[in-house]
């Protein structure tokens, strides 16, 4: 297995109105597609995920997938059924052409210069990856959190193309409170002395001040109330209180590390983007802020699922999904974890999470003869 | 019908009884749905569209293996979820006697539903009243359960919930009543071990 590269050279008009004359997609395929084409699933990732899905390069055996516990051979998302396809979405940082990627226009990297891209435009770049690999109609498209939204929108600007639509821990616009979680944390890498307007790659630096402290906070709001109790608690790292301003307790030394971790390899460029398409995305915009008149051209059949402890995109904005779908007669199921681990939950390996998922795509499968 | 119906035609009596009041490509609501298996036995007899709604995680699991679309939610925190009038049928089976707020979930039933189906068991039943009167609590096919480990906190007789009705303003339009397969047509309060209602907003 090894990752592939798409060349576009139609240019792609972003909702914003800007153009991009030519754009690069990498991705990664599992499993076989059918005679007909007609089993294949499309992940979506969410704020940091990629193309790497499933599974490990060869040269590269620690390097896991970052859903390998859901994708793979006899896993729900069944790779012995379903041809899966992975990709890094555009504006990213894993190998797709985004901010740090070089613009042939001018030679140097895009930096600022990268357009502000919304959920619909990487729909639309997929559909066009779908189209390059033949495939006409997806059996079904996955995604959890900026996931889900992609998969949503989806059913919306394709209705023709996705047979279902899996969206997991995620929802159909965001609150006031994700917003503004989202500009706390573009604040942190926009006020960086490090960041220079977002062109830092010219000064050979990185605002790693900047993003990490967005990543510190984006971590906080992922894990809930009760799975940071329980892994920290109120430990400490040495036996007794400093007075000071040093590390000391262990949710401390966890989060710099995670910040840390981050900071070397995600691209400061891209957390911006991507937290301005979650912003951004609310199907309802153009219907006057009424959800069920968006919903009304899909056609999918609907998975809609939530995690009990996901405070980030609450149990609540799941049933803001599914509401409309109800009024529009879909077919939709509708499953609430019960799971300590927040908003991670849709990563992690749980039973009846992992039962839901299967029982569903096991009918996916034998409608599509997979 | 397919073996499923068929055999579910024979464990559950009272699924034909409800599936013969629902017209052919009806939307339904199932409350309590279990593991899906009336709203798939009424999708494969009657071509219905529609939902369960279930709390247990393990009958989610089953609903979607069903092929049947389920919401998982609590019924006794209500349904908000669904819209006025927005199916033709909201149906309760075997699950009126494990709700705690009856009234309160009657009233969101035609709210929701233009005509409400219920079934339970009747506590009316002779076998029962004979428990009763030996002074026992009765256990059965239709009560499976001990006194201590019931679900059923609100059971009742064919005349407790037609009492029922008429306080609620609700309008009894069918009743059907069974004894394992069999229909019940005299003394049904006594004979019956099964009921299965039919009603409407009262005027």
């Amino acid at each position: 297995m090894s990752a592939q590269r798409a060349q576009f050279d139609t240019p792609l008009v972003f909702k914003s109105g800007a153009v991009l004359p030519r754009y690069e997609l990498v991705y990664e395929t599992y499993g076989k597609l059918n005679a007909d084409k007609s089993n294949a699933i499309l992940i979506c990732h969410a704020l940091s995920g990629h193309h790497h899905v499933a599974g490990h390069y060869a040269n590269a055996p620690k390097d896991t997938g970052w859903w390998d516990n859901m994708v793979g051979p006899g896993k729900p998302i069944n790779t012995d059924k379903f041809f899966v396809i992975g990709l890094n979405n555009l504006g990213g940082c894993h190998g797709s052409t985004g901010p740090s990627s070089i613009d042939p226009e001018t030679g140097r990297q895009y930096g600022a210069s990268f357009p502000v891209i919304t959920v619909e435009d990487w729909v639309e770049s997929q559909a066009r990856l779908a189209d390059r690999l033949g495939i006409r109609q997806f059996a079904a498209v996955v995604g959890g959190s900026l996931g889900g939204m992609q998969a949503l929108q989806w059913s919306l600007a394709f209705p023709e193309r996705v047979r279902h639509v899996l969206a997991i821990a995620s929802a159909p616009r965001l609150t006031a409170q994700n917003i503004a979680f989202n500009d706390v944390a573009r604040n942190a890498i926009l006020t960086d002395p490090d960041f220079h307007g977002g062109d830092f790659y010219h000064h050979s630096v990185v605002p790693t001040r900047g993003l990490r402290l967005a990543r510190m906070l984006g971590h906080i709001t992922y894990l809930s109330d009760d799975a940071m109790a329980d892994k920290f608690g109120r430990e400490l790292r040495a036996e007794q209180f400093n007075y000071g301003y040093e590390v000391e307790f262990q949710i401390e030394s966890y989060l710099r590390y995670q910040g840390d971790k981050f900071a070397s390899y995600f691209d400061a460029n891209t957390y911006l983007l991507m937290t301005k398409a979650l912003d951004y995305f609310d199907p309802s915009h153009d219907f006057g802020g009424d959800m069920n008149q968006a919903f009304a051209r899909a056609k999918a059949d609907f998975l809609v699922v939530s995690f009990s402890t996901d405070w980030r995109f609450s149990p609540q904005r799941s049933r803001e999904i599914v509401r409309p779908l109800l009024h529009n007669h879909r077919n939709v199921s509708y499953a609430e974890i019960d799971s300590s681990h927040g908003h991670d939950s849709f990563l992690m390996e749980q039973p009846q999470y992992m039962d839901v998922m299967r029982a569903y795509l096991d009918n996916v499968a034998r409608e599509v003869a997979a | 019908m397919s073996q499923f119906s068929t055999q579910f035609a024979a464990d559950r009596p009272d699924f034909a009884a409800i599936a013969a009041w629902i017209p052919k490509g009806s939307s339904v609501l199932d409350l309590g749905c279990g593991d899906g298996s009336l709203l798939r036995y009424l999708k494969e007899t009657r071509a219905v569209r529609g939902y369960g709604v279930e709390i247990s995680d393990l009958d989610i699991v089953s609903c979607i293996a069903n092929g049947v679309n389920v919401i998982q939610n609590d019924l006794e925190s209500g349904l908000a979820d669904f819209e006025n009038d927005s199916f033709d049928f909201v149906i309760l089976s075997q699950t009126l006697q494990a709700t705690r707020h009856t009234e309160a979930l009657t009233r969101e039933m035609l709210r929701v539903g233009r005509e409400g189906v219920v079934s339970f068991p009747n506590f009316g039943y002779w076998k029962s009243r004979l428990n009763v009167l030996l002074g026992n609590m009765p256990v059965s096919k239709e009560l499976p359960y001990q006194w201590y480990d019931t679900p059923n906190v609100h059971l009742c007789t064919l005349n407790d919930f037609e009492t029922f009705c008429r306080t609620q303003n609700i309008a009894i339009t069918a009743r059907s009543v069974m004894t394992g397969t069999r229909r019940i047509g005299v003394l049904p309060n006594l004979l019956g071990s099964t009921a299965a209602y039919r009603f409407q907003r009262g005027i």
